[in-house]
């Protein structure tokens, strides 16, 4: 190989340690090739300092290895693409993670075997580190992809309208580009790894099949270091920590129960940066298990064997099973059983039955379409637990070694009876000194600038207010020349104005600097945080010009609508085209400074 | 100088911040300064104190209020007002009325984003809150006494006169609340009366119609006692120097009676009342605010130094006083007759509150009374009503009206009910101590039980219980009176004659509701065994020794009894 050669592949080598090596590996047959790739591999690896994620690979390697590619906001595609880069890994594929957004797009035409895992957001858009790559492969300059071989998996919240969109949409363009189809999409729920789990399965044995017929030549193994192993052991196996303080934070006459809740991680060994979330193990309320029981006739303390897990069917469906989301499978399941007309007409119409699911839960279904379960096929068919993730609403360089939450307590009522959401009413039930499982989830597209003198936008309306708790308390104690900017807004002054006191502090202490605020309900016109933004907007684009950074947290409509606000008051001040608003946003986004936290 | 002094002088007329105050929307409050002068404005700032800490736990601020108190010299408003009071107290107040011991209504529960729609509407109404709060003349006092139409009418028209005259200067209530246009001199207007920095204090100033004393004529700082001789009104015996308000466990205050200085005629009312209210604005003492009302002016100066300088002031003499008899200090309830076949109908209304309840729909019953009735109404000085001027022909449907709605409490009350006071206190006032209007019915209704023990459920006892030592609802003038001390507690004082011209005196300290009722059970037992035909309750504790007689009282607060 000659120093040409090697330099083509845009190697992290100077000039002249690029033609050593080239005088190194020509003398080298292709066992002392690879045993010196490996050695090189160890020296890496025994370093043990962050390799960062290879932007650049030899051209002619691309076809000979695996692309797991990932677009995630919340960590379940991130966590999923990695465990399958892992089990690629370790099967002998030569493999590469990538994020969507560090993925060099002109690679794309090269690739020969490409999965995605990709997730769906609010209305059907894709995470924010997919946007360009979603853009890029539906535009016109999206290659031909004649010899490419695929396979996605979607991941999504059946609850949304848009289930899976960008998984099914990814999937579709890639085979219209040309590629070809190994399997089909598949499309996991918030309980993903009943789907994903085969998926894996699937694409590690597709991409051994394929890689293994063309790994005759050498390549160059990008090197990966492993994710920390804590941060993916955490979420399977959460942290027991002790709840300090769970206090009611809206007014009394409110219509929502908002809670603060506080967090010892004394002695957890978690950490978290401003930005991050905090998992949540729920346990379902032991009355819904009841009433589960007794509208099934089952018996709870009846032990049942179910993958690795023996249980009483109490434990079951209170620590391991989903009771307050339906799926449309559990409801195509339900169907089969209860014989209902009704039902399955619902099933037969995909609008309604969506509509139907975000607007029920398990006792609603059994309740109105009588079934006979078994308990062994009820703990088969209904969904895995899964953990629920809160924007943390505190800093650790304000609070320690706790954590704060800020929790929306999501209640209704049903024919007399109350429907809870799992997590929040959990929380809501704990009482001073309970124990919870919890993880950090680490969220990197929403950190504070590093610089504190650069100023921030926090949009934040409702319980979206959380993370700006944090910023404002971190760049308190930071102390840099940076102002704070909070857009917050709620149903009520009187009753919804979360943290009021502290806010008030703040800005008399100088820790905020502005505080602009929206109260929906207060009579008169229905005013929004858009609104507000909009009404500032000459300040907006002073703030975005110097340098602010802009994040936004709360309802996916609501970051919507202060997007949208946002393209007006750039054209409107900013003398931007609409075409060039839309621009500069993105701009703002890949350079990290438009950060949006939804959900 | 005290700080509020310089606060007014440097308000730019009672302006201060106000503007800024009202715009900021992060707080439902106003900057501290602003809240001194807002109640020039007619207004206080207040917060639910049953939900303070409740929302301090919350993070949230104490749920900031405002009360706005009307200026409506004796009281006095038409049909038409009440019905858009009655809406005002519903669209932007807690749903109440709240008639004052100073003929005022007081809204509560208006938010600051509300609150200059608020003083809008009560424009509209034409009602002011002009200096109904703050340093300056208060809400003019007129005897309610409907027995006497021409004298009262006259009587009223001077009180109106009076209010008028000593209202501030300053635009800045128009400018602030009614977007009046600024004008050259806004913010450094002419207070030829005032000066930059108003009184020293509040200044009230009341009416009475013998023989009744409705308005405790003696508890004011200027008082006026109209003589009348043959149906005619003469003049008026002129009072100075009486004030209810004290601190608990400070001699330097304490409640005082007015004195009687002399008579005037009815032609030199505004100019005696202008002499005293200026020599009290440049005598009063304007360093320490708790001795800055004119009853410590008075004292301090000796009253014959100050009687002189009054009517040097006023360019005339006093005449010697006239001979004056009360017989009583309460409220003629029910119909009495008027003028041209016209009736005044006096209903009890328990410490003043108009609200709506099952069984005791008061708002609601008001206001179908307003709609049908074309005449006007009056407050009465012990937080009552007069639907005034009815003619007779309505008497029937009014009557009906008042029994539908629970407004005949005057017919079921007890002597003792019927006749007691409270001020408002908790949860709104910020002065309070203690309960006072929302404890007024339990304790009543304890106190009736004692007293029907001892076969006086009949004995028109005065009682009168405030919140706080500072004195809304006149408490040293009650027969029984109980001041609030803390929580549940409250200081138990007796003996006041019932006709407003005697004060209590502290009888027994921080009692709660057992302790006050175990000490008044055996003074009623004695009362009920010994008294004699038409003898007070106040009177027969005098006679009985139990109590020292106090009539001007400079020691009401330093001297008690052992406990």
């Amino acid at each position: 190989m000659s120093a040409l050669a090697i330099a083509k592949t845009a190697p992290p080598l100077s000039a002249a340690h690029t033609e050593q090596l080239a005088q190194l590996l020509a003398g080298l047959d292709s066992a002392g090739l690879l045993w010196a790739s490996g050695f090189a591999a160890g020296l890496a690896h025994a370093r043990g300092d962050a390799v960062p994620a290879l932007t650049t690979h030899p051209l002619e390697a691309i076809g000979q290895r695996l692309t797991v590619l990932y677009g995630s906001q919340t960590g379940n595609a991130q966590r999923i693409a990695h465990r399958l880069a892992a089990r690629a890994e370790a099967a002998g594929v030569p493999v590469r993670l990538l994020r969507a957004d560090a993925y060099p797009l002109r690679e794309l035409k090269d690739e020969r075997l490409l999965y995605v895992v990709i997730s769906t957001q609010g209305d059907g858009d894709p995470p924010e580190d997919a946007l360009g790559f979603v853009e890029f492969l539906q535009g016109r300059k999206a290659p031909r992809l004649d010899q490419l071989a695929f396979a996605v998996l979607g991941l999504g919240d059946s609850s949304y309208p848009q289930f899976c969109a960008v998984g099914r949409l990814l999937d579709q363009r890639l085979a219209d580009l040309g590629g070809t189809r190994l399997f089909a999409c598949a499309e996991a729920d918030l309980d993903s790894d009943a789907v994903a789990v085969p998926w894996l399965d699937q694409a590690q044995a597709k991409a051994e099949e394929r890689l293994r017929q063309e790994s005759q030549r050498a390549t160059v193994t990008p090197l990966r270091r492993a994710p920390p192993a804590a941060a993916i052991a955490s979420r399977e196996q959460p942290a027991l920590v002790e709840l300090l303080a769970n206090q009611r934070i809206s007014g009394r006459d409110s219509s929502r129960d908002v809670r603060h809740i506080e967090l010892s991680l004394t002695g957890s060994g978690l950490t978290y940066q401003p930005g991050d979330a905090l998992g949540v193990w729920p346990h379902n309320d032991a009355g819904l298990v009841t009433r589960i029981l007794d509208a099934l006739a089952l018996d709870g303390e009846r032990v049942l064997s179910h993958g690795e897990h023996s249980l009483p069917l109490r434990q079951w469906l209170s620590e391991r099973r989903e009771l307050t989301r339906l799926s449309r499978g559990l409801i195509a399941a339900h169907a089969a059983r209860a014989g209902s007309a009704e039902l399955d007409a619902l099933l037969a119409d995909g609008e309604a039955v969506r509509g139907w699911l975000v607007e029920h839960q398990v006792l609603d279904l059994i309740q109105r379409w009588p079934a006979v379960w078994s308990a062994q096929e009820l703990v088969a068919a209904l969904p895995a637990l899964t953990p629920r993730l809160y924007s943390i609403a505190s800093s650790q360089a304000e609070v320690g070694d706790e954590a704060h939450l800020t929790v929306a307590l999501v209640q209704e009522q049903r024919a007399g009876e109350d429907r809870f959401g799992a997590a929040s009413h959990y929380l809501a039930q704990q009482p001073e000194g309970a124990r919870l499982g919890v993880f950090i989830e680490a969220n990197a597209r929403f950190r504070l600038p590093a610089d504190p003198d650069r100023d921030v936008i926090m949009i934040g309306p409702g319980t979206g207010v959380a993370p700006f708790r944090g910023f404002v308390q971190q760049r308190a104690v930071a102390g840099g020349q940076g102002r704070n900017w909070l857009l917050f807004g709620a149903r009520r002054f009187r009753d919804d104005f979360y943290y009021q006191r502290e806010w008030q502090q703040a800005l008399q202490d100088g820790h905020l600097d502005r505080l602009d605020l929206a109260f929906s309900r207060d009579g008169g016109e229905r005013v929004y945080v858009q609104q507000r933004l909009l009404e500032h907007g000459q300040a907006v684009c002073e703030w975005l010009h110097n340098g602010a950074h802009l994040y936004v947290c709360g309802a996916v409509a609501m970051g919507k609508d202060v997007h949208q606000a946002l393209l007006v008051l750039l054209t409107a001040h900013a003398g931007h085209s609409g075409e060039q608003a839309e621009a500069y946003l993105r701009d703002l986004q890949q350079h990290g400074r438009y950060a949006r936290d939804l959900y | 100088m005290s700080a509020i002094e310089q606060l007014k002088r440097d308000s730019q007329r009672l302006r201060g911040s106000l503007r800024e105050s009202l715009a900021d929307p992060v707080t439902g409050a106003l900057a501290e300064p602003d809240t001194v002068l807002l109640k020039f404005h007619g207004s206080y700032q207040q917060d639910d104190r049953d939900l303070r800490d409740e929302r301090r736990r919350s993070k949230l601020e104490p749920a900031y209020q405002f009360m706005i108190r009307t200026r409506t010299p004796g009281g006095v408003v038409s049909a038409g007002q009440w019905l858009k009071l009655d809406a005002i107290a519903r669209t932007f107040g807690n749903g109440t009325l709240r008639l004052t011991t100073r003929q005022a209504f007081q809204f509560h529960g208006v938010i600051k984003r509300e609150l200059k729609t608020t003083l809008q509407a009560l424009n509209a109404a034409l009602i002011d809150s002009v200096a109904a709060c703050g340093d300056v003349n208060r809400n003019v006092l007129v005897a309610a006494n409907p027995l006497l139409p021409a004298v009262h009418a006259k009587v009223q028209q001077q009180a109106v006169a009076l209010s008028e005259q000593f209202l501030p200067r300053s635009r800045a209530y128009y400018e602030i609340w009614l977007d009046a246009e600024k004008l050259a001199d806004s913010g450094s207007e002419d207070e030829p009366l005032y000066g930059p920095a108003y009184l020293p204090r509040k200044f009230k100033i009341a009416f009475a119609v013998p023989p009744i004393n409705d308005v405790d004529v003696f508890a004011h700082d200027l008082g006026f006692t109209a003589i009348i001789e043959g149906g005619t009104l003469r003049g008026y015996n002129v009072s100075v120097g009486g004030g209810m308000g004290a601190s608990h466990g400070d001699p330097e205050t304490y409640p005082r009676l007015a004195d009687v200085i002399g008579f005037v005629e009815p032609a030199q009312v505004q100019a005696l009342a202008e002499a005293v209210l200026t020599c009290q604005r440049d005598w009063g003492n304007r360093v320490l605010r708790k001795r800055a009302r004119l009853k410590y002016t008075i004292d301090d100066r000796g009253l014959d130094v100050f009687a002189a300088e009054v009517q040097r002031r006023a360019g005339f003499a006093l005449a010697p006083a006239r001979p004056v008899v009360f017989a009583h200090s309460g409220d003629r309830f029910g119909w009495v007759e008027g003028e041209h076949g016209a009736g005044n109908l006096t209903l009890r209304l328990r410490a003043g509150r108009i609200a709506d309840q099952p069984g005791a729909m008061h708002l609601s019953g008001l206001r179908a009374i307003a709609v049908l009735h074309p005449g006007s109404f009056r407050l009465t000085p012990n937080q009552n009503l007069i639907v005034a001027q009815v003619p007779a022909a309505l008497r029937a449907r009014i009557d009906a009206l008042v029994a539908e709605h629970g407004l005949d409490r005057y017919r079921r009350d007890s002597a003792l009910a019927v006749r007691a006071m409270a001020c408002v206190a908790l949860p709104t006032c910020s002065l309070a101590m203690a309960e006072a209007e929302r404890y007024l019915p339990e304790f009543s209704a304890a106190l009736e039980q004692v007293l029907a023990r001892h076969g006086l459920l009949d004995a028109p006892i005065l009682l009168r219980i405030s919140g706080c030592p500072n004195g809304c609802s006149r408490p040293y003038l009650g027969e029984i009176a109980l001041i609030g001390k803390g929580p549940g507690r409250y200081n138990l004082h007796l003996a006041a004659d019932a006709l407003g011209q005697r004060l209590n005196r502290l009888y027994r300290e921080n009692l709660d509701q057992a302790g006050i009722l175990a000490a008044l059970d055996p003074l009623l037992a004695r009362y009920a065994g010994e008294r004699e035909s038409g003898e007070g309750f106040g009177d027969f504790l005098l006679r009985a020794g139990v109590m020292q007689s106090s009539q001007t009282a400079a020691d009401i607060e330093a001297t008690h009894e052992p406990t």
